[in-house]
């Protein structure tokens, strides 16, 4: 199953500014709750998130366990070239996980 | 006996109390922004010092919430987005949760938009801040409070 999913417009124009949506799949682990057999659950959280848009870097997020199951993202960019925004997070288990997008821009 | 009732207030005295009683709680002085010093201090935090204004930024929350474990939030701040004028970073805080910073979010010009959407945990009813941090020094702030009827991160949960 994927780890994500990620929602841009299928075509943007040039100087548009266009909506990323970002939904990873993660429990987001406060490291308050115990399991059945009164062990502590041991936190693990998507620490960074960080959207890069042809190599540059076009917004970071720090995240906490403040941040819901399931992390959903949504922010914006301006269109400049048809390129990949690629996105990567990493957790506390130390997992990084990535995925790229085509993105098409029209004149 | 019934009629005998020499120890009662005054009716005149009652019936004006009666009248005068709903105005009384208008005369509480109550500050239009009482922020609770917990979060001010990370509010500073947040911001390297800088006192936030009010103003510029807009922090949407729902007024009530029936589960605390996903509370839909969105944050706007009125910029230009250029490169002379632009978010640096917007933080989430909150008044109550075990781990009250929410979110940081680094910006850039490049955004275009300064808005960000995200699902957070709430643990109870509270005052959540957004503080936007802005490329030339100025700080500038929001808060909603939400009415969170089955908090997220209790115990068991």
């Amino acid at each position: 199953m994927a780890n994500a999913r990620i929602k841009i417009p299928d075509s943007v124009k040039r100087g548009e500014v266009f909506e990323i949506r970002l939904l990873i799949r993660h429990p987001m682990e406060t490291g308050f709750r115990y399991n059945n057999i009164g062990q502590k659950i041991p936190k693990n959280i998507v620490k960074t998130v960080t959207c890069r848009y042809n190599g540059e870097e076009i917004f970071q997020a720090e995240l906490f366990p403040g941040i819901a199951a399931n992390p959903y993202l949504s922010f914006f960019t301006t269109a400049e070239a048809s390129g990949e925004l690629e996105f990567v997070w990493t957790d506390d288990a130390g997992v990084t996980r990535s995925e790229q997008v085509a993105l098409t821009v029209s004149k | 006996m019934i009629c005998a009732k020499p120890n009662m207030l005054p009716r005149r005295q009652v019936l004006a109390g009666i009248l005068v009683s709903p105005f009384l709680a208008l005369l509480k002085v109550r500050p239009a922004f009482a922020i609770p010093e917990k979060l001010s201090l990370l509010i500073r935090e947040a911001t390297g010092g800088i006192q936030p204004k009010t103003g510029r930024v807009t922090l949407t929350l729902p007024t009530l919430a029936e589960s605390g474990n996903s509370v839909r939030l969105k944050v706007q701040v009125d910029s230009l987005m250029t490169a002379e004028e632009y978010v640096q970073s917007i933080h989430i805080l909150s008044e109550k949760n075990p781990r009250p910073v929410i979110a940081r979010f680094s910006l850039g010009p490049r955004a275009g938009r300064a808005e960000v959407s995200t699902r957070i945990r709430l643990a109870g009813t509270q005052q959540v801040v957004a503080v936007a941090v802005m490329n030339d020094g100025t700080a500038w702030m929001a808060m909603a409070e939400v009415v969170v009827t089955a908090a997220a991160c209790v115990e068991g949960s």
